[in-house]
């Protein structure tokens, strides 16, 4: 006993400041993509040709990104002769809805916090049942992040519990597998009204890379209606948590 | 393995110098290889032609640091390995699964993935046990944790499991298929989300595959990166289990400590990548970027500091008579049934069987240097709980070596075209044991076949194995103690 509570001194107290402070991330992580219309000035498309999620295409006012598509891997960054795509250091990127995700310049993305009655309702205690449906357990990682010390969501009411019955909400990861489609279906009907659907990472939005598999469904989009997106491959467990947060009406 | 072609890990042979050997011929291969203290590395498809399937065996010859290829063409049907070789059991049913092709003998040719096209998922009979009092348990495919999916039926006596059956491809992507006609773009990307927490390691076998086919070789700054990120991956995962295990018997300051050690391990990544995971950072050629001295000795300064934090905490595990009541004597895997099954990684070693890649088939990442191999002995829960906590200690020591010395060169070598109409076996020990990749080129060097053995493939057998006899209630922690990975298996 003495020697556990020797322990518990010296591992001290590692909960993050976030949110009143902001995240130390590190030197090279990539957060939002900044896209500079102006810089765009020969619209020669080689960030479209590299992407490997087709998340880019060049309109007349220049580059398009989609973040729901986006896995975060810099190539396009790389690619720029010009410089009109950097990637920024804002782990901000959570949006209430899918056109939300796509940018074209540096502006921040939106997200609506949830109406006045399920704030009340959720607010303060926000329980959620996760389903891996092809997820690689890259997300599954990241979310799992959240219940640690560290990052500690449950500071805020947000936990993830064992039964669809017991949750007021599900979030759900991975391209959706066709093995996992009616699995996920029955657990997200089996959530009482009124219910959230959190769609985590690049697979469960787009399908991500794996959106042309015929073995998957392209992620969740027409399947549930979902009440916000987290892009990233995976998202930062920060990104996470900013996202639920400004969908509480926390931040 | 004489009439077997002798090749060694990440070298590519061509496809024609490989044996192809009549099905009886075959067999008496494996099986003499097998009861000769060989192992099987790989049995699968390989293409169709007019005349039947081409199967293609690999075994490993671990003491001479040798992989075998051999061959054979097969027709509607053969005769299976399994009843004499129960390694070839999981391979056998992909076969038939993949190519239609039906081992006579084998005793459960139940499918593995349940793919488009076939039979739906979970459209299959279970092993049923009969006798009085016996009942089942069914559990998912949703868990309880933040996990992947995938079903357990426990035929049980009371609360004493006399048999587990592990039904899983509720996970499956079709990244074999997708990554046949390449390489593309996205084929990458495809090897750093074959299991998610190990980005690294497939990503590397992936990498390896490709240099092999292009006859190009890594400098040893990008291989010494490699193993650093190999070995990181490694810590970050085994402190997470370590972690896991103690929550799971209630033991929660080692979960809590364990669980922010993890983050740590993650985030020293991603302060040399910029991704937790690692993603990114593997290149066909190389890695992404240089890293200098500097970055490295921070590096080494911080794991060292995050190691006194893990043992620790880990100590404190070792140190509660609770904990190891529930560990000890729980679970157990023989070295006899873990050598038979073709077990590889912690769970292996765990069991006494002395074999890691990393030292046996060591490849480009580890042909000069490679850490320390811990071997345990009692196979239950506890040793595979302190197998990892001994293998995050070797890895730190040859890490802070690594760190010192991190070779010379520049990031990336050149590409070049694949070779038309080669194989290569790309082995990599990532944390949860042997990763194997097989590529054949087609005449154009594109991938004809890509075959992907993630360590998960051999070992979620032994999960079952080792569940027999034991009280339903520490399947939790029997699971937690394997920890496989069910996309890997799904692929």
């Amino acid at each position: 006993m003495f020697k556990t509570l020797v322990a518990r001194a010296r591992q001290g107290n590692r909960t993050i400041a976030y949110p009143a402070q902001d995240p130390d991330l590190p030197a090279l992580f990539r957060g939002r993509p900044m896209l500079d219309p102006e810089k765009c000035v020969s619209g020669c498309a080689r960030c479209v040709e590299i992407c490997p999620t087709d998340a880019l295409r060049v309109t007349e006012r220049g580059p398009e990104l989609d973040l729901g598509r986006c896995i975060f891997c810099g190539a396009c960054e790389a690619a720029c002769p010009e410089g009109a795509i950097t990637f920024g250091r804002d782990w901000r990127l959570a949006a209430s809805t899918r056109e939300g995700l796509v940018v074209s310049d540096d502006r921040a993305i939106a997200i609506d916090a949830l109406g006045r009655e399920l704030r009340r309702l959720l607010g303060r205690s926000l329980r959620l049942r996760q389903v891996s449906a092809g997820g690689c357990n890259g997300c599954e990682v990241e979310v799992n992040a959240l219940g640690n010390v560290v990052f500690d969501a449950s500071r805020f009411g947000i936990e993830f519990v064992a039964s669809p019955r017991h949750a007021d909400g599900i979030l759900v990861t991975g391209p959706v597998s066709a093995n996992m489609k009616d699995a996920l279906r029955m657990t997200y009907e089996a959530v009482a009204e009124p219910k959230l659907v959190i769609a985590a990472g690049a697979c469960t939005i787009s399908g991500g890379i794996y959106r042309e598999h015929s073995e998957t469904s392209a992620g969740v989009e027409g399947l549930l209606p979902v009440d916000l997106y987290v892009p990233g491959c995976p998202p930062h467990p920060v990104t996470i948590l900013h996202g639920l947060l400004r969908l509480l009406g926390r931040t | 393995m004489t009439r077997f072609l002798a090749t060694s890990n990440a070298v590519a042979v061509p496809a024609e110098a490989i044996p192809v050997v009549e099905i009886e011929g075959f067999r008496g291969e494996v099986l003499s290889a097998v009861a000769g203290g060989a192992r099987l590395l790989l049995l699968t498809g390989l293409s169709r032609g007019h005349e039947g399937t081409r199967l293609l065996a690999a075994l490993a010859d671990d003491a001479r640091g040798e992989i075998a290829l051999g061959a054979t063409v097969v027709t509607s049907a053969y005769p299976a390995l399994t009843p004499e070789c129960p390694a070839a059991h999981h391979f056998e049913r992909e076969i038939l699964e993949q190519w239609g092709v039906h081992p006579e003998g084998h005793p459960w040719p139940k499918p593995v993935r349940y793919p488009p096209g076939g039979p739906p998922i979970g459209a299959a009979d279970f092993f049923k046990v009969s006798g009085p009092e016996i009942h089942e348990v069914a559990v998912g495919p949703v868990h309880a944790g933040v996990i992947e999916p995938g079903h357990f039926r426990f035929n049980c006596h009371g609360e004493q499991v006399i048999h587990l059956e592990i039904a899983l491809g509720y996970q499956h992507r079709g990244v074999e298929r997708a990554l046949r006609g390449g390489p593309r773009k996205a084929s990458i990307h495809l090897a750093e989300t074959l299991a998610g927490d190990t980005s690294a390691g497939h990503a590397t076998a992936y990498c390896q595959s490709l240099e092999a086919l292009a006859g190009i070789e890594c400098s040893p700054h990008a291989l010494a990166l490699r193993a650093v990120a190999l070995e990181l991956e490694r810590i970050a995962n085994h402190i997470g289990d370590l972690g896991a295990l103690a929550g799971d018997v209630g033991f929660l300051p080692a979960a809590a400590y364990c669980g922010r050690l993890r983050g740590d391990a993650l985030n020293l990544t991603a302060e040399l990548v910029g991704s937790r995971l690692g993603r990114g950072w593997m290149k066909p050629g190389g890695v992404a970027r240089e890293i200098d001295g500097e970055a490295l000795g921070q590096l080494k300064r911080r794991i060292l500091v995050a190691e006194r934090d893990m043992r620790n905490a880990v100590d404190l595990m070792w140190k509660s008579s609770s904990l190891r009541a529930r560990f000890e004597n729980t679970g157990i895997l023989t070295e006899s049934a873990a050598a038979e099954l073709g077990v590889v990684g912690p769970p292996a070693r765990a069991s006494g069987i002395d074999r890691d890649a990393r030292r046996d088939l060591p490849g480009p990442v580890y042909a000069s240097r490679r850490p320390a191999i811990a071997v345990g002995d009692t196979g239950d829960v506890f040793a595979r709980a302190f197998q990892r906590w001994r293998e995050i200690e070797e890895s730190i020591a040859f890490l802070a070596q690594v760190l010192d010395d991190p070779g010379s060169g520049a990031a990336m070598t050149a590409m070049k075209p694949l070779a038309p109409n080669h194989i290569v076996l790309s082995l990599v020990e990532g944390w949860r044991g042997e990763i194997v990749h097989m590529a054949a080129t087609d005449g154009a060097g594109r991938f004809a076949t890509y075959k992907i053995v993630d360590p998960s493939f051999r070992n979620w057998y032994a999960l079952a194995f080792a569940m027999r006899g034991q009280a339903i209630m520490d399947f939790p922690l029997c699971n937690k103690s394997f920890n496989l990975s069910y996309c890997g298996h799904d692929l």
